[in-house]
This record gives structure tokens, sequence and C-alpha cells, in this order.
């Protein structure tokens, strides 16, 4: 089955994580939807590293958080905030890659 | 069986504001304590290294009267972390002329007290050759050029620091560089009450009503914390906190929801039980606290790198975009020409709004395709003022002008909606520092002052 993660989720926003990390916060409507994605490990290093053309290493985590039914995508900065080059201090518009994001959960 | 200990945080951020209506209704559930954080690094190196709030001076007097009014009335401590958004010296001595200004306007005395959170730069340096400071991954190796070339340097202050402070029994308390939760968890944990709890509360309340649902940072929000755990519930009677809206603040601006990592320890929240007490607030239980050895704080530090003069533009031409990488690199060749002689090292960047203008090198589609107007910043860095206006002036004027192949718009190629067109924006900094130090007593590096005001 695919599916839109925008359709399936209430929260997508990414910010910094100190000036170093940025990180990404998708929280599903539901938990069943939540422990489908999981199950299906249906976001992964892959799947970021697809988005926003990143190597492996780029990628620090990604942290199923069932309290808040949501999965956390922690990546390297690819600047330190604010070096020069910098496009976005707070870290808080990179989030856009993953609304256009399509999940396959046939597990 | 411990009086639950209450809290009252003003707004996410000193500066933000909050609705008195609020705040009087915090009040008349008599707080222990009121607090409110005024930092964080978010707003990026400037701050620290220019030595400027990033809050505005008259929305925090406004804030700090209300909060310091009540707090002398009721006989309760005010405690401000990371005052003047980055708590090194300057923005201390910033809040506290704030303070005093308030102090004077409404005839009010107490005794205040000063935490100052700055390094010399000599002390960092025997500490980085004894090997007690040590790179916050991914943060590259400290250098000791990088701590001669910051204009600030400061740590992030735990709560041993604010209980020396309140030892004192100060009235306010204006702490420099803190870490958030800090400033809400001293108190209790002065008084006995649990550490992980306390602390795991005070990272809560340090954002607080964004914790509810609809989130705000300009509105207060409530904490009471009990022996095995704690509460916290809206002021206002609009929002509300859910399992969902605080379970979800926990992940906000972390790398790891289920460590959060500070000064001496960190909080592990793996076993938290988040319950809905009644329809607006909400019970949190099960966090634990991880003392590490050694006692490690954070450093954080900037350093000037040159002067910036950006200027704004906009672009139409379908042909002009269309070729708006050639076009701005033969711009960029033709000012490296233009200046050659002067060996200046400036960084010329033509950032293109309309491609990769948010996103850079994150992007997944860095095209034009499709695209009718592009925004366009002109940004020019360099060692002094009048080389980065120099940079930037000749760089727009000749993208303005510059003879693209194909061009029918002979008369100009950019729209620019300001006159004058370039901004100088003056000194430009950027982090030098984000390492972690070792320290034998945590309090020793952030020294207490009274002052009776």
């Amino acid at each position: 089955m695919r599916i839109k993660l925008i359709d399936i989720t209430d929260v997508i926003r990414s910010k910094n994580a100190g000036p170093y990390e940025l990180t990404f916060d998708i929280m599903f409507k539901s938990l069943d939807w939540f422990e489908k994605v999981v199950a299906a490990d249906a976001i992964n290093t892959d799947t970021v590293c697809r988005l926003f053309q990143l190597q492996p290493d780029d990628v620090l985590n990604i942290i199923p958080f069932k309290p808040a039914k949501a999965i956390k995508i922690t990546i390297k900065r690819p600047l330190c905030s604010g070096d020069l080059g910098e496009t976005d201090v707070y870290g808080a518009q990179q989030h856009a890659p993953l609304l256009s994001l399509e999940l396959n959960l046939s597990v | 069986m411990k009086e639950p200990f209450r809290i009252l945080s003003a707004a996410a951020m000193l500066g933000y504001g909050f609705p008195v209506e609020s705040f009087e209704a915090g009040m008349s559930k008599h707080p222990h304590l009121i607090a409110a954080d005024a930092g964080s690094t978010d707003p990026g190196p400037y701050y620290l290294g220019a030595g400027k709030s990033f809050t505005n001076r008259t929305a925090v007097k406004r804030d700090l009267t209300i909060m310091i009014k009540a707090g002398l009335k009721a006989k309760i401590p005010i405690i401000i972390g990371s005052a003047g958004g980055s708590g090194a010296k300057p923005h201390l001595d910033w809040c506290t002329d704030i303070v005093l200004e308030i102090a004077r306007d409404n005839n009010l005395h107490f005794k205040l007290a000063l935490i100052s959170a700055d390094f010399e730069k000599s002390r960092l340096k025997d500490e980085l050759a004894a090997g007690n400071i040590s790179a916050l991954d991914p943060a590259p190796e400290l250098i000791v050029d990088a701590i001669d070339a910051s204009t600030h340097i400061v740590a992030q202050m735990g709560v041993e620091p604010i209980i020396r402070a309140l030892d004192g029994n100060p009235d306010v308390i204006l702490a420099g560089r803190a870490y958030d939760p800090s400033i809400f968890a001293a108190l209790p944990i002065k008084l006995g009450y649990d550490q992980a709890l306390a602390l795991h509360l005070g990272k809560i309340l340090e954002c607080a009503a964004i914790c509810a649902t609809p989130g705000s940072g300009s509105d207060c929000m409530f904490g009471t914390l009990y022996e095995d755990s704690f509460v916290l519930e809206p002021l206002n009677p609009i929002r509300a906190c859910t399992t969902q809206s605080v379970a979800a603040h926990t992940l906000y601006e972390k790398s790891n929801p289920y460590m959060l990592y500070g000064p001496g320890g960190h909080l592990d929240l793996r076993d938290c039980a988040f319950i809905q007490e009644t329809d607006t607030s909400v019970r949190v239980s099960g966090s634990r606290w991880i003392p590490a050895t050694p006692y490690t704080i954070k450093l954080e530090g900037a350093r000037p790198i040159g002067y910036r003069t950006v200027s704004i533009a906009g672009a139409r031409d379908p042909i002009m975009i269309s070729a708006i990488d050639q076009i701005t690199e033969a711009v960029s060749e033709r000012v490296a020409d233009n200046f050659r002689d002067l060996n200046w090292t400036y960084h010329l960047r033509f950032n293109i709004y309309g491609k990769n203008g948010v996103m850079g090198v994150l992007e997944p589609t860095p095209s034009t395709e499709g695209v009718h107007e592009l925004g366009i910043v002109i940004e020019a860095t360099a060692d002094t003022q009048d080389q980065a206006d120099t940079i930037c002036s000749f760089a727009r004027s000749t993208l303005l002008h510059y003879g693209y192949p194909g061009r029918r718009a002979t008369a100009g190629n950019l729209a620019f909606p300001y006159s004058p067109s370039d901004i100088s924006t003056g000194r430009t900094f950027v982090f030098s520092l984000y390492h972690l130090m070792a320290v034998a007593d945590p309090a020793e590096p952030f020294p207490v002052t009274f002052k009776d005001v």
C-alpha cells in the first residue's frame, strides 16, 4: 500500500537542535499509523538520504517516540548555523521534502 | 509528605509577552517561584558575538515589571535565565540595567543576585591544554585560535550556581547563560524535591505555553511538582495541556527525545508516563536523572569574520531566469577581475529564492523550471565594511546591466524594492565554540554577586 505521509500526519516540522544539528519531527494522526510506519521501517536512513541528498553518515538518528506518536529524524547541518552560506538560521523551513514523501507500507 | 512546589513560567522567552490575565491566574494559585528563560542560540551567532540582545528592550521591561512587582508582593523569588539572550557580560549588564530602571520607576527595593557565565580566554587555554575540553559531535575539535578570536565565551550553568545564589536569599536573580531548565529546577532541588522531576518539569516550563494546544510562546504555564510526579496546566482558558501536546514538546529542538543531556548528566525519559489528569492538565512521572562523571558544562562562543553588505532584488524576465546560474557566475568573475589588484579576501554569494534559496544543498529540486520570478539576495562579506560595501555595490551594478546571451531587456536585469538598494549589516559572526568542559565544582565557574537595589 502506498500512502502519502502528509495524509497520515498532523505535524511535520524541522528545527535546529543546537547549531550543528537539524531535527525533523513527524507526528502521526493515530497510534495505528505510527505503529504501521514503524513496523514497515518505511522511514529509514535511505529515505532520508534520498530526500535531502545526504550520505548515510549525515543521518545521526531516526527514533520512534511513542508518547507523541512521532518519528524523529536528526541530521548533521550542512553548515554550522550562521556560517557563511547559511540559508536558514533557525532551520525551520527544511521539512518541505517530507510533505511530498510517499511511503510503501506493504510489510 | 512534602507540600507540592508550584512554579509560574511567565513566557517562553522573556520579552515575548504574556496576557496579564494568565499571569494573574497563575499568581492566584500561590506559586513558590516565578521564572522565565531569556535565551537561545537559535537566532544564530551574531547576538553572542556582538553582545546584543535579540529581544526588544521595551518588551523585556514590560514583562519584567509585571513579574518583579508580583514576586515582591508575594515574597517569592523571580529568576531569569540566560539574561539578555546570550547570557554573556554585555547581555547580563543590559538586563541588569532594565531591572534597575524598573526599581527606580516604581520605587521598589529588593536584593538582586547576578550570576556571571563568562570565561577568561587564559583559563580556557589552560583547560584545553589540560585535556578538559572536548568537541560535542559533530562540532570540530577546539583549537587555541578559536578561543583567541572569540569576542564572548560563556558556558551553560546547571542548578548549582543558582542554588548558591538562592542561599543568599535574593528577591530577584539574573543568571547569565544557563541551561534552560536550571532556573526552574534550582529552588525545588535545593528544597529536596526529586532532581529528575524538577529538571524535566523545568525542561517543559522553559517553553511555557508552547507545550499546550493551541501552543503559544507568549503565554504563561503553571507547573506543580510532587514527590513522585509533576502536573502541567495552562492559565489561559483557550488552551489545554494534552498528553499529545506535552509529549510532542518533549521532541522540540533536541536530537533524542528519550535522553536529554544537560550540565552534569542527562534525563532518561524512556520510562516516562504522560497521563491526562483533567481535561486541560497532564501528569508526568517516571523521569530519571543519570549523573555523569566528570561533570561537564557546555561552552558557547562566537567570533567575528568580517563585515557584511546585502542587496535585495527580484527578476521576472524568463530569459534571465533560465540563465541565472551562468549570469551570476559571470558577474562573480567580473567582480574578481575588477578588484584583483587589491588582493581582498571576500565572500560573494547570490542566494536565489525560487531555486534553492531556502534549502541550499539540501534542496531536492534546485531548478528554476516553471518558476516565473526569482528573489535574489546579493551578499558580500569582507574584512572591512568599506570592502563589503564595495563588493556588494559592484556586484549589484554589474548584475543589473549584465548583457547575457539572448537578452531582450537591455534597460536593466533587476527589480529593486528599496532605495538605497544596498544594506550594510555591520560586523558578522560565526559560532566558534560549542564544546564540553569538565569541571570539578559546577558552581565555581559562575560567580554570584549581590546588590541591594
